[in-house]
């Protein structure tokens, strides 16, 4: 098996398809290429595991936070807008 | 808020209050949370967070139709951001990775495969902190991609016209944002899957 390493040869080539990769945005030929080299780069594959995850904490992460009320208040009277002020 | 934004435009542009209030009210809680990420710190985001909504107050009636109100409002927004950046460390906000939207990206350097930890772990009060970690080590322009794209949900097309840069220059600081949150990531949790591996022989 070819000896694949992240400074030389495919992987550098394939780091450019990553994004698109996890987004399911990569066109036909490239995904198969891709794939391809990952059966047989477990590196990559680590990569492309890893990176997929970290989208995804972010995603998580990123729940509906309300604003703090204190915040609320002080930006609507800050516009002159107190009148419009109803408790949160 | 991309495609739920429903305001009456005309009303806002004709300095209806009310109509201005309710804008406030449903937009400004995701204008914070982006504000907050981008400068890492309260205070800073809070004044941005007036500022963005001062301007956009006065930039209403010149407001064109063409982009939507919410990528328009975080388009000021994260100019808000930027300018702040610029104010307190005048330094570090040119130069760095500023402009350098080459497609030779960094190779990834560690190699620690989190995904095996536990949900639990990942999405603690520890890991949600090494989440904001590392955000704050983009530089401003990356970081602004980013959050707007992945945190945010913005499409691409979105993204770049908030940012008034061309989609491809999107995809590029994306996938330089991307890289380098994984690589952070993977670091910190390097010694935890290292240990898990051990416990699992
Ligand atoms: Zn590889």
């Amino acid at each position: 098996m070819d000896e694949h390493t992240h400074e030389h040869g495919h992987c550098r080539d394939l780091l450019g398809s990553l994004s698109d990769y996890v987004d399911g945005t990569l066109g036909e030929l490239l995904c198969a290429e891709l794939e391809e080299h990952l059966r047989g780069c477990s590196n990559c594959r680590v990569v492309v595991d890893t990176l997929r995850k970290t989208v995804e904490l972010y995603h998580m992460e990123a729940e509906k936070e309300a604003l703090p009320p204190t915040v609320r208040e002080r930006l609507f009277s800050k516009l002159d807008l107190e009148d419009y002020l109803k408790s949160g | 808020m991309n495609d739920r934004l429903n305001f009456d435009i005309a009303a806002l542009k004709a300095g209806d209050r009310s109509e201005f209030a309710r804008l406030v009210e449903e937009t400004s809680p995701k204008i914070y949370r982006l504000l907050l990420k981008m400068l890492g710190d309260e205070a800073d985001a809070e004044d941005a967070l007036q500022d963005a909504y001062l301007k956009a107050l006065r930039s209403l009636p010149n407001f064109e139709e063409r982009s939507s109100l919410s990528t328009w409002l975080y388009r000021i927004a994260v100019n808000e951001a930027l300018m702040q950046i610029r104010k307190r460390k005048p330094q570090v906000a040119l130069g760095e990775d500023n402009g350098d939207d080459s497609e030779d990206v960094p190779a990834p350097v560690e190699l620690a495969d989190f995904c095996c930890l536990p949900e639990s772990e990942l999405m603690s009060g520890e890991g949600k902190q090494q989440l904001n970690r590392a955000v704050q080590t983009l530089s401003p322009p990356l970081r602004a991609v980013f959050l707007l794209r992945d945190v945010e949900d913005l499409s691409v097309r979105e993204t770049a016209d908030a940012l008034g840069v061309s989609e491809q220059v999107v995809k590029t600081r994306l996938l330089r944002a991307r890289l380098k949150l994984r690589d952070e990531l993977s670091a910190y949790w390097s010694e935890r899957v290292a240990a898990q591996k051990v416990e699992g022989e």
